[in-house]
């Protein structure tokens, strides 16, 4: 057995009022790929900022051993200094600035304080060779994908002579492609002896590349699994983060599907920037009353965009088709329109389209229907707080109370938030846009209840998602898009993971 | 950290309820700190009846144009124009007053619409044209100060007529004149008995307002608070109103302004109009996604500007008796810092009207304070330069902590 490179004993970690890390044991080996999972606030990110000195020693409790010495971090550049390297979700890479620049920023190829471009652009190139981006030096981080940029952000851990290599959920915004690549080099990676610790909640991703497992559950350590001794199933990993047996990831339900509420015909849309393009062709769908439809497709398949242009005019540009609502047509040219039709639309981004984070629960909660807590345009404020605190109820939003800030949320209850904000302005339809997305497993369970009980109401539901497997679980129906264009509708009976996928390459073989 | 479970709202425990609104408590406090404060040093000069009349007088119009602009910082944005609108209003006013020789009763309406329309000018470039508010409201300030040179041709304009001026010298009679005003103390009952009525009624919509709370459950602050800010302003507000009815009563402009910030309050904290401002600064693009017209929005706060400001130039024009090209000049700093120190954040989404004002007042009493002790304009400014970056030094240190 390889030595081990770090040991994090007994860390807690207090807040004001909270114990975000209580007695918490980490135990990295040299040369291994270490996952670190738990539900959203059960602590990875505190311990990970107890680790690379964002709180200093000091403000916690409890010792970190790092190549086999005691280590007390007091800023981020002592623990970067032995090699300690994280990356975290929001990219830090400045957008105008090229790939060269952002790798040896702050870190400058200089000889008082003079850069030496060339030496700067030859040593990035070496480093883009070592991740396999094939991208001049000199390109802008702008003009790249954010797979792309994952990458520049390796090349920029490896030119700090990096040991070991910590990952907050790497993939979470990357496409399925892109995220097996960033996999493949961290295998890579790992056969040249270094060593990684990568937070996810893509069980599935974990299962491939991890050596060991460590589980966290309300700030503390759970277990530590071995992959190489036993088969770990991922039920077996999302029992440790839960604390029980999760049968099934999707609640159950019984489809009472009525009349088309929503129905969109010959949808065009031309390029919001590239205004000659024509970006979504001919898009037809419905969504009926009771009914779970979801809209299956790869990263620009156009999905976003279809409900954002549907939304209002939301996006895009020279828009024509006809929606109609219970068969009447509608007119959804403007937000408040649309809203007035009875849609809804819950935004991929909730930090930044979703909600106003520095405000609280209940003016979120109000705010796309002011109207339905006021009279002459004055607030009712007691009326207002009975909405919150109703929708605050029956979403289960853990919270202090309706006055607390959004941006003190997790991300589970930022989307709850989210919901009862659209839920107040009595949709027909909800499109929900990836409505799960870095939300912890046991808050996901808790939205597709909310899901299902919006269906049972008679409401229709189209849901956007990247995971295959939430629209299986969740949808009746399922429309595939690639490239701009719907290119398969499935029942719930003939969609299976590899159906989509086929659907997808197939219409990307007639184009 | 949001672990709690708990699903039942809870009464803030004293402690969290001043971490959480220390920076409103410690506004008032400063605000009654540095009035002590001139008080003593400049040996009770700056609470005689007269000061203190001048002390409105000198800050009314501040405090005026300090409402609308909370709203423009509110919205995410800047008003540097608003001193030149000033000077403009100031001029076209003396032009028809004095020498169209047309009536003030059709001046004041006609000069708060040409006002309006400047901020709206404005308004359009920044709200439909997307372009910043700092370089379209810069453009203004050069463009309006030019335009009163104009029309003003470099000299001055004056004075103006009697009913004019009383828009901002003038005083409410006394209705009640129970002495002779000659012999006795008080000589303007009216001006006490409205402050005292307008403290009790404070007082009673204030324990209201609680009673109502504890009945529905929604929040409320610790009573020791309530109690101890109630009093302190009660006491403040009594005080003044007292000085101020042993001198001419209570001047004009400061019902106007009276008026005007429980107008602005009231907008801000119980309407939808104010709410939707407070969202779009927040985060415009939620705002507009939850079918909020934001464009209309912010073009609506920089007409609202524009006419509160030149409501400000008239009162400033009137007090001059003169309408001159250099009014109004560095207005829109002081207006602006009035904000800022009042609370209000560069980057949008926060500020309270009362912050304003009372941000507006602090800066007023500490110029008129260091007047009285003779320090000059020099270090006045350095002073209060100081004044604003601790402020704003304030608000990002508790940020951070919190």
């Amino acid at each position: 057995m390889s030595k081990t490179l770090l040991e994090m004993r007994g860390i807690t970690k207090t807040f004001p009022g909270v114990k975000a890390l209580d007695n918490v044991n980490l135990k990295v080996r040299e040369g291994e790929i270490h996952a670190l999972v738990g539900e959203n606030g059960a602590g990875k990110s505190t311990l990970m900022k107890v680790l690379s000195g964002v709180y200093p020693a000091g403000s916690y409790e409890g010792e970190i051993h790092f190549d086999g010495e005691v280590r007390r971090f007091s800023t981020i550049s002592d623990s970067e200094h032995l090699g300690i390297i994280i990356i975290h979700q929001e990219l830090a890479l400045v957008p105008l600035l090229s790939i060269a620049e952002n790798i040896f920023l702050g870190n400058e190829v200089a000889t008082n304080g003079v850069i030496d471009w060339k030496l700067a652009f030859r040593r990035t190139q070496e480093l883009l060779d070592k991740v396999g981006l094939k991208e001049p030096p000199g390109t802008l981080i702008t003009d790249i994908g954010v797979g792309k940029q994952q990458l520049v952000e390796i090349a920029k851990a490896l030119s700090k002579k990096v040991r070991l290599l910590i990952l907050d959920e790497p993939t979470a915004s990357l496409n399925e492609k892109d995220s097996d690549a960033l996999l493949k080099l961290l295998m890579e990676f790992r056969t040249q002896g270094m060593t990684s610790i990568i937070i996810s909640h893509k069980l599935n991703e974990i299962k491939k590349v991890a050596d060991q497992i460590t589980i966290l559950r309300d700030g503390g350590t759970v277990e530590t699994l071995d992959c190489h001794h036993e088969d770990i199933s991922e039920d077996r990993i999302i029992k440790g983060m839960v604390g029980r047996e999760m049968e099934d990831r999707y609640p159950a339900r019984e489809p009472d599907i009525g009349e088309t509420l929503l129905e969109v015909k010959n949808w065009n849309v031309f390029h919001q920037h590239h205004r000659d393009r024509q970006f979504l062709h001919d898009i037809s769908f419905n969504v009926r009353a009771g009914e779970v439809v979801g809209i299956a497709g790869l990263m620009g398949a156009g999905r976003t965009e279809t409900a954002m242009s549907l939304f209002g005019r939301s996006w895009g540009h020279k828009i024509t088709g006809d929606v109609s609502m219970r068969g009447k047509p509608v007119d959804v040219s403007t937000i408040p329109k649309a809203i007035e039709a009875g849609l809804a639309y819950v935004t991929e981004d909730r930090k930044q389209l979703g909600l106003v984070l520095i405000d609280n629960i209940m003016h979120n909660t109000t705010l796309a229907n002011l109207g339905g807590v006021s009279k002459a345009t004055v607030i009712d404020n007691r009326q207002e707080a009975k909405v919150a605190s109703g929708y605050r109820q029956k979403l289960r939003i853990r919270s202090h109370s309706i006055y607390q800030e959004a941006v003190n949320l997790s991300g589970g209850n930022q989307q709850k938030v989210v919901l009862s904000k659209w839920l107040f302005t009595n949709p027909e339809v909800l499109i929900l846009d990836e409505p799960t997305r870095g939300i912890d497993v046991g808050a996901k369970f808790e939205i597709y209840t909310i899901i299902n009980q919006l269906a049972a109401e008679g409401k229709g539901i189209l849901m956007i998602s990247s995971e295959m497997p939430e629209l299986l679980g969740t949808c009746d129906r399922i429309y595939v898009m690639n490239e701009g264009r719907i290119v398969a509708e499935l029942s719930k009976a003939e969609a299976s993971q590899e159906s989509i996928m086929r659907a997808i390459m197939r219409s990307g073989e007639k184009h | 950290m949001s672990t709690d479970t708990a699903t039942k709202t809870t009464q803030p425990s004293v402690g969290d309820y001043l971490r959480r609104n220390i920076r409103e408590y410690g506004l008032l406090v400063a605000l009654v700190v540095i009035m002590i404060f001139f008080q003593v040093i400049t040996n009770g000069v700056l609470f005689r009846p007269v000061n203190i009349t001048n002390l409105v007088l000198q800050n009314s119009f501040i405090v005026i144009m300090a409402l609308g602009m909370l709203l423009i910082i509110v919205a995410g944005h800047i008003d540097l124009s608003v001193g030149s609108i000033v000077a403009f209003i100031g001029a076209i006013s003396a032009i028809m007053l004095v020498k169209w020789g047309l009536p003030a009763i059709v001046v004041v309406p006609l000069c708060i619409l040409v006002g309006a329309i400047m901020g709206a000018a404005q308004g359009y470039w920044v709200a439909y044209q997307k372009i910043p508010s700092f370089i379209v409201t810069l453009a203004g300030m050069l463009v309006f100060r030019g335009m009163t040179y104009v029309v003003l041709g470099g000299r001055p304009v004056g004075p103006f007529p009697k009913d004019f001026q009383i828009l901002s010298t003038g005083f409410v009679p006394d209705f009640l004149s129970l002495t002779d005003p000659a012999t006795s103390l008080i000589k303007n009952y009216f001006a006490l008995l409205v402050v005292i009525l307008l403290v009790g009624y404070a007082i009673y919509a204030g324990l209201r307002e609680r009673r109502m709370n504890t009945l529905h459950e929604t929040e409320n602050e610790p009573f020791a608070f309530f109690a101890v800010q109630m009093a302190v302003i009660s006491a403040v507000a009594i005080f003044l109103g007292f000085q101020l009815s042993t001198y001419r009563g209570l001047p004009n402009v400061l019902v106007v302004m009276g008026l005007l910030i429980a107008l602005y309050t009231f907008v801000t904290t119980r309407t939808t109009i104010g709410r939707r401002i407070y969202a779009m600064g927040g985060n415009e693009k939620a705002a507009k996604l939850s079918g909020i017209n934001t464009e209309r929005l912010t073009f609506y706060t920089f007409v609202n500007m524009g006419a509160l400001a030149a409501l400000a130039g008239m009162i400033i024009a009137a007090r001059l008796n003169s309408a001159t090209p250099k009014a109004g000049v560095g207005f829109e700093l002081d207006v602006i810092a009035a904000c800022f120190i009042g609370g209000a954040s560069a980057s949008g989404g926060v500020g309270k009207i009362t912050g304003a004002v009372i941000g507006a007042f602090i800066m007023g009493v500490m110029n008129n304070g260091m007047s009285i002790m003779g320090i000059g304009i020099d270090y006045q400014q350095l002073i209060k330069g100081l004044v604003l970056l601790a402020a704003v030094f304030f608000d990002v240190y508790n940020k951070n902590k919190g």
